[in-house]
């Protein structure tokens, strides 16, 4: 099928490959409050897209409840958006991936709606790697209701409230990691250098694909004392190097003299190129990733970028031999087996 | 034996009732003996009566024969086949008078089970079984077969019924045709041996009919293939789980692509009922016709996500095979009681379109109309069966289907009408004034169609809004929606005593309720009292039933839950006097009878005419 491109368009506005403009990918006017983590990464989603050439009805954008599960109405407005219900955004993926394989699923979750009411979905839509790019935004607390720690809060961090907490915090990255996710990231919203290429990589990857973004709650978690602050991340964060995601047949751009860098070909022929600042890390192995993570934690240092992948992954429908046909598509001829079956049913029964 | 009422021969009326243990394998034989009976061209209603167990626990297998097409359990077991010492005692005590009582006398009977007014025939399954065979497995799984072998000779079955069964039943396994039929020898020629047969209640061939003999959740699992289902998301729970295994198993031979090898149908086992309802509602806001099954806890987790399918108007379809609750309850007994909780499931005002199968065929079609329900009215359809009708083989009229139907997507706009239309798409815009809008696909139009789908309030463009009056204007919508609904739902069933007239009484019924209801009608008949009765098959409900209700003297509505649910609902929709309504409830777990609903009728009726004669006499004097 083709279409008409946009008709309304700034001259001047550059355009992607597709003839869309970056306008074409935002959404509605932010309602979050000023400066407000969750909106970087809103722009940085809309960022990717755009440089990506993804016709955007091509994608599919859920959420669950919370403000950044409000995000998905301040990005993409030409796709087709469902904020679902508190903590269950993974299943209702779910669903909708078995109906249409051929979209790109975006799921967008709060720390809260993950760590916290969502565990059980999202420990399951992980070890069925479902094909989806799973975006949590990470701010330490329950925004929407008013500043409450979440389980991603670490052991003594204290918000707004002024009461540290006491509980051991759930790392994300590491469950994900841990339940056998093929792709983990970790990033900062104020990072868009290094989260952009994350989300084009997991766009691409198929399977399950993680990225636990740091997100600062500017009203009720950004103190002093906050582990999950605009200041404290920044103090305390280290990358372990940085990614370029690259289309296929573009050129790879070339690593400083003393990095060392490793590449990954993705299923659709994309290559995932690391500059790596932490040598010691192996991008594909899995023991690596829970080995790094560990070790800079235990140095009260936040690790973020690429940390896992997997490229050959299978996705739930590679495991259940599905249609390659989305099942949406499929008709009375293909569905419905007829008169003449259902009379030696009846037969049999006889 | 002195205390032996009188015997007349009784042909082709009679309960037999099997006492097992769970997992010793007794299912198949007394598959056995109901499909031969079946088969014979009789009226068979098995009822299995099983623990929430695996192994080890009293299970018991009642079937009741006629010739009249009852289908309705009875009370009273003309001949109880005692396989199980545990339940014995019980087991000999529900025997009627004048009955018999089947059991392994390989061991002598415990005397003070003794009754005088039954006759205990001795069968020594244990000791036959351990003459011919060496095997323990064999020795137990034939000792099942060697009891129907003895039936066969009592009641007087026609023996090649049941080795013609019995071949088919092994049709690719031959070898174990000889050494089954040979069990079946064995206990016939040791009844025609050692007993006077056949005993005074008998059976005799009638002509077979068209009718099957099928489990309702099989039949479920088969209308949704036809229905059109792509995706079921689930998770276990009895007496639901048969349902989606019965779909997998048709799947599996119907809708395997010829060209891939591949699989035209998803089946993900959820993590919960949350998760699988989630699921139903992701698949068919993409455009998937997709379904789950559960019973009542799993309604309760599916509560949060059922309104939000309602207020977002998203389709879905459900089976809830009830079961005896609340909470954990009587798991493998059956009831109707999640009619409330299925009608208002969720928080808010909710209301959701049930309908309510009472035969296999029922359940092949209403779940196969439920999928053009639920894209037609764009919200949830709960179908609501029980484990009675679900779980047992139940007679039923054939399946049938119409070659030239198609499946009625509702309103949804491709993107050939996306692009020629003018004006903003509007999601929620009621541009027919029937309540339902149209709905778009995600991925349909680059442009154009795309929409926020969200449980919060929102306009008719589907933008978020916290405005009263928009707020206001959309659930307005959604009950003129549900009104709309009255027309597409499955109608109700009304039969007359009397085509020309009203009877005074009225009877209405639902679901696994309208067997013993019908029969019900005969037996007040014999007692002088006419009796009208009205299926309800759906809810909203029909302007028919409300009328049934107002042109009757006394109405009864009969189900089986403690609480009258139905009639709670009927009273709060239609806005009825609740004194209208006598209940009949029966909720033990054990389906109802004829007698039951007969009994309960007749007694309000009876003290209502006694005191219009006292007032009449009061009067007079
Ligand atoms: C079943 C249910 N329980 C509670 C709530 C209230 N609630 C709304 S958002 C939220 C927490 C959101 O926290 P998080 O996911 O971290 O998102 P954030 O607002 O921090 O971005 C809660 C508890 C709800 N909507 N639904
Ligand atoms: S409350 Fe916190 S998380 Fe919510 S919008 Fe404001 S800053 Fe963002
Ligand atoms: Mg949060």
């Amino acid at each position: 099928m083709t279409y008409l491109r946009p008709e309304f368009r700034h001259p001047q506005l550059p355009v992607n490959e597709l003839g869309y403009s970056r306008k074409d990918y935002e959404g509605a006017l932010s309602t979050l409050c000023a400066g407000c983590g969750h909106d970087s990464i809103s722009a940085a989603v809309v960022q990717s897209m755009f440089e990506m050439s993804i016709e955007p009805h091509r994608v599919a954008k859920l959420s669950g409840i919370g403000c950044s599960s409000k995000t998905p109405t301040y990005f993409l407005g030409k796709s087709h958006g469902f904020n679902s219900v508190h903590g269950r955004m993974p299943s209702v993926v779910t669903g909708a991936n078995m109906a249409n394989r051929d979209l790109i699923y975006l799921g967008v979750s709060g720390d809260g709606d993950t760590a916290s009411i969502g565990m059980g979905q999202f420990a399951h839509a992980v070890r069925r790697n479902l094909n989806m790019v799973y975006i949590v935004m990470n701010n330490g607390c329950y925004g929407l209701t008013k500043g409450q720690d979440s389980a991603t809060a670490d052991v003594g961090s204290c918000s707004k409230k002024g009461e540290p907490n006491k509980f051991e915090a759930i790392d994300l990255a590491g469950v994900a990691l841990e339940l056998g996710a093929t792709f983990v990231a970790r990033s900062f919203s104020g990072d868009k250098d290094q989260l952009v290429p994350l989300i084009k990589a997991a766009v691409s990857h198929r399977g399950f694909a993680f990225i636990d973004v740091i997100s600062p709650c500017v009203t009720f978690n950004n103190n002093p004392g906050s582990t999950k602050g605009y200041e404290f991340v920044r103090d305390h964060l280290e990358a372990t190097g940085t990614v370029d995601f690259v289309p296929m047949r573009e050129e790879i751009t070339a690593c400083y003299p003393n990095q060392t860098s490793e590449e990954v070909t993705l299923h659709d022929g994309s290559v995932v190129h690391l500059c790596k600042m932490d040598d010691k890390l192996n991008v594909r192995s899995r023991n690596s990733a829970v080995e790094r993570m560990k070790n800079y934690k235990d140095r009260g240092r936040i690790l973020t970028g690429l940390l896992y992948m997997d490229p050959d992954s299978q996705d739930l429908h590679d495991s259940i031999d599905s249609s390659k046909k989305p099942l949406r598509q499929l008709g009375e001829k293909e569905l419905c087996p007829g008169v003449a079956v259902l009379q030696n049913i009846n037969d049999s029964l006889r | 034996m002195s205390g032996i009422p009188a015997r007349t021969p009784v042909v082709n009326d009679l309960v037999v009732k099997f006492a097992n243990v769970n997992g010793t394998g007794s299912a198949s034989a007394n598959n056995l003996f109901a499909k031969a009976l079946f088969r014979m061209g009789l009226s068979v209603s098995p009822k299995n009566i099983f623990p929430s167990n695996i192994q080890g626990l009293p299970t018991w297998y009642e079937v009741r024969v006629n010739d009249q097409g009852y289908l309705a359990r009875r009370e009273g077991v003309d001949i109880m086949v005692s396989v199980n010492p545990q339940s014995m005692a019980k087991d000999v005590r529900e025997v009627k008078p004048g009955g018999y009582f089947i059991y392994d006398n390989s061991k002598p009977l415990d005397l003070r089970l003794m009754r005088d007014d039954i006759d205990f025939i001795g069968l020594p399954l244990t000791r036959i079984c351990l003459e011919e065979y060496k095997d323990a497995r064999q020795r137990q799984l034939f000792k099942n077969v060697i009891y129907v072998g003895a039936m066969a000779a009592l009641i007087n079955m026609d023996f090649s019924v049941l080795t013609d069964l019995i071949a088919d039943q092994f049709k690719g396994k031959e070898k174990l045709i000889a050494p089954n039929v040979h069990a079946l020898e064995l206990g016939f020629q040791y009844a025609k041996r050692n007993f006077t047969c056949p005993l005074h209640v008998t059976v005799e061939s009638r002509p077979m009919g068209d009718y099957i003999l099928v489990e309702g959740n099989d039949a479920c699992g088969l209308g949704a293939v036809y229905g059109g289902a792509t995706m079921a998301g689930w998770y276990p729970i009895t007496p639901s789980t048969s349902v989606v295994e019965a779909f997998e198993k048709y799947c599996k031979r119907m809708r395997i692509d010829p060209g891939t090898g591949k699989k035209n149908f998803a089946i993900v086992q959820a993590e919960d009922e949350l998760a699988a309802m989630g699921m139903v509602i992701g698949a068919n806001w993409n455009g998937a016709r997709a379904f789950t099954a559960t019973s009542g806890p799993g309604i309760s987790l599916m509560s949060e996500f059922l309104g939000l399918a309602y207020f977002a108007e998203i389709p879905a379809v459900l089976i809830d095979v009830q079961r005896a609750g609340p909470s954990t309850g009587m798991p493998t007994r059956t009831q109707q009681s999640d009619v409330l909780a299925c009608a208002y499931a969720s928080h808010g005002d909710t209301k959701h379109v049930l309908v309510f199968p009472s035969t296999p065929k029922e359940c092949f079609d209403m779940t196969a109309q439920s999928f053009d329900l639920a894209e037609q009215l764009q919200t949830p359809i709960i179908m609501l069966t029980d484990l009675d009708l679900g779980m047992n083989d139940n007679m039923s009229e054939p399946f049938e289907w119409d070659e030239n139907r198609t499946y009625q997507r509702g309103k949804v706009f491709n993107a050939e009408q996306l692009e020629s239309m003018s004006e903003r798409f509007g999601r929620y815009l009621d541009v027919d004034g029937d309540g339902i809008p149209y709905r778009t696909y995600p991925g349909t139009h680059p442009t154009k169609g795309a929409f926020f789908t969200r449980g919060t309030s929102r306009d008719e463009y589907a933008v978020y809004t916290e405005d009263g009056e928009e707020y206001v204007a959309n659930m307005e919508r959604l009950l003129k929606k549900f009104e709309t609904a009255k027309s597409y739902v499955p109608a109700p069933v009304i039969t007359r005593a009397n085509a020309k007239a009203n009877a005074p009484v009225g009877i209405l019924h639902f679901g696994t309720s309208m067997h013993a209801t019908l029969e019900a009608v005969d037996l007040l008949a014999g007692e002088g009292i006419a009796a009208d009765t009205c299926r309800i098959r759906a809810f909203p409900f029909a302007d028919e039933i409300v009328d049934f209700i107002n042109s009757h003297e006394q109405v009864f509505v009969v189900e089986q839950n403690r609480d009258a649910q139905m009639r709670t609902l009927l009273v709060n929709e239609c806005d009825l006097d609740p004194r209208r309504l006598n209940k009949v409830l029966n909720y033990n777990g054990m389906p109802i009878t004829a007698r039951f609903v007969a009994d309960a009728v007749s007694a309000v009726v009876n003290k209502s005419s006694g005191s219009q004669r006292k007032k009449a006499a009061a009067a007079k004097a």
